[in-house]
């Protein structure tokens, strides 16, 4: 998609009718994300047990880091041991695992990815890279901190970090979701301006719709 | 014969348990499958606990009143299925609402939810969601073919459109059931089983590796649990159809478990076996060797007849 696409424009049907479309309003829906309140106690206690025994996965891996994510998709790290499955489609999944360094083009698509999933969702950053931005901390076409861009749960250091690493995160963070601490979609509906205004600012021809859903 | 209300109930606790043995029965699979690949694989109590986690999601998007309904239309396909078929020979409690005709409706049911489902996520827009519902649709189209000339091999061989005439003509013992006194017609009804069951060869609908699990791909939180609710419906209604009208059906709950646990194994193991047909592929097959197949059947059928 180019920003062209997000033009008004006048199409003709098969059937020769001619009609306007305007993808703003048509494909994409125009409510900001809100704050979801989690549910009574218990009953929020067992929701986050079934969340955190099934975490469903995006790779989203834009950078080398990412491809420790695929031994770990492998017999012998067995990630559905650890409830751990991945996901094809990102309206599908709760976990975008979004890899070490973050250059422009694909980090326009990662808030893309992060906004199509419900929530409650929850990021985890792997790589030193995400954290302060590793080796790549004065690249030119590089984000620093994965932090001012998306809310991040989970950081697992290493460059790269292996396997058995990732599972170690993956398993910090079913700690985390259990005792309720993973309302990192809340915390996006929240300071969504200024995560927006982030990530306005290093992608320079913004061709989305600011809400991607 | 009267209605009588509290079949109901007893349509609501049938559909309860089979419910719960899709579950069980897709959990299980999956755990064999993994197994057999060396891997550790899922617990076979992990799709209810995706089950919770997608009903349980905080937010969801509906990008119109097909898309809402889409869902609610594939489930209705599974459930009507499932009710208008008797599940257990002989008893009251689990014959459901079958009726005299029930097994012409029943074809009816099994195409709807495919077509309801084409409508909710043509609506969703997303390409990969067009893809899989005009391969969806191709292919279940050519399925359905071997797949009423199968029904009507049955209905020609025991001279019933009804499941439940159909499952008294087998009772008494295996030489008895369809497998046995009319082994062709069986073969297609199989083939076409293979054809609706969504696994490989025939998978090339949802595809997760080239259109991320097609038609769905738009579906999330609960439109994604309704849709897998159906998934542990539909396939065992199908294949509890199937024990019906080609293994002499169940006379109770554990032989009917037992059925419907090696009937649908066999599309496990055909799937296990055999990769993936493309979709022309899989269309032409069906044409080529099931409709062929089923027409002799067929005049062998009604040659036996006479």
């Amino acid at each position: 998609m180019t920003k062209k696409d997000l033009d008004k424009r006048k199409v003709t049907g098969p059937d020769g009718e001619k009609f306007e479309v305007d993808p703003l309003r048509d494909y994409f829906c125009q409510e900001r994300p809100r704050v979801h309140d989690p549910a009574r106690r218990i009953w929020e206690g067992f929701l986050n047990w079934a969340r955190s025994e099934s975490l469903w996965i995006l790779g989203y891996g834009t950078g080398c880091g990412a491809i420790e994510m695929r031994p770990l998709m492998t017999p012998r790290f067995t990630p559905n041991k650890h409830r751990i499955q991945w996901r094809p489609t990102p309206w599908q999944s709760n976990v975008p695992s979004s890899a070490a360094i973050c250059p422009s083009r694909p980090q326009a698509r990662g808030p893309g990815s992060y906004e199509q999933m419900q929530g409650p969702k929850y990021v985890v950053a792997l790589g030193s890279c995400t954290i302060n931005g590793g080796m790549y901390w004065d690249s030119y076409n590089t984000i620093n901190r994965l932090d001012k861009y998306l809310p991040v749960d989970v950081y697992i250091t290493g460059c790269m970090p292996r396997p058995e690493s990732l599972l170690a995160g993956f398993e910090k963070l079913k700690t985390l979701i259990r005792e309720g601490r993973g309302e990192g979609q809340n915390l996006y509906a929240k300071h969504f301006d200024e995560y927006k205004a982030n990530q306005k600012k290093i992608i320079r021809d913004w061709d989305m719709p600011d809400y991607n859903w | 014969m009267g209605f009588e209300p509290v079949k109901i109930l007893y349509a609501l606790i049938s559909l309860f348990l089979i419910f719960n043995v899709g579950m069980l029965i897709s959990g299980i699979t999956r755990k064999i499958g993994a197994r057999v690949g060396r891997r550790h694989g899922i617990r076979f109590y992990q799709p209810y606990i995706d089950l919770v986690k997608n009903y349980a999601l905080r937010s969801n998007v509906s990008h119109g009143v097909m898309f809402y309904l889409g869902p609610v239309f594939r489930l209705t396909g599974g459930i009507g299925v499932y009710l208008f078929i008797p599940v257990i020979y002989g008893s009251e409690y689990f014959s459901n609402f079958s009726f005299a005709g029930d097994m012409v409706l029943v074809l009816y049911f099994i195409f709807f939810g495919t077509l309801g489902m084409a409508l909710g996520a043509g609506e969703g827009g997303h390409p990969y969601s067009a893809i899989g519902i005009g391969r969806g649709l191709a292919q279940v189209t050519a399925a359905e073919i071997p797949l009423v000339i199968a029904f009507l091999g049955v209905a020609i061989q025991y001279q019933s459109l009804s499941v439940t005439e159909i499952v008294a003509a087998q009772q008494g013992g295996m030489m008895q059931w369809t497998m046995v006194t009319n082994p062709l017609i069986t073969l297609v009804g199989l083939i076409a089983f293979l054809g609706t069951m969504s696994r490989s060869p025939f998978d090339v609908v949802m595809a997760p590796q080239e259109i991320p699990i097609g038609p769905p791909t738009e579906f999330h939180s609960t439109f994604l649990g309704v849709l897998q609710t159906n998934r542990a419906i539909f396939p065992m209604a199908k294949t509890v159809l199937f024990v019906n009208l080609f293994f002499g059906g169940a006379a109770n709950w554990g032989v009917l478990v037992l059925k419907v646990f090696i009937v649908y194994m066999t599309s496990v193991v055909v799937g296990v076996v055999f990769p993936r047909f493309r979709v022309d592929q899989s269309i032409r097959w069906f044409y080529k060797y099931a409709l062929i197949l089923g027409i002799i059947a067929l005049f062998v059928t009604s040659l036996i007849i006479r």
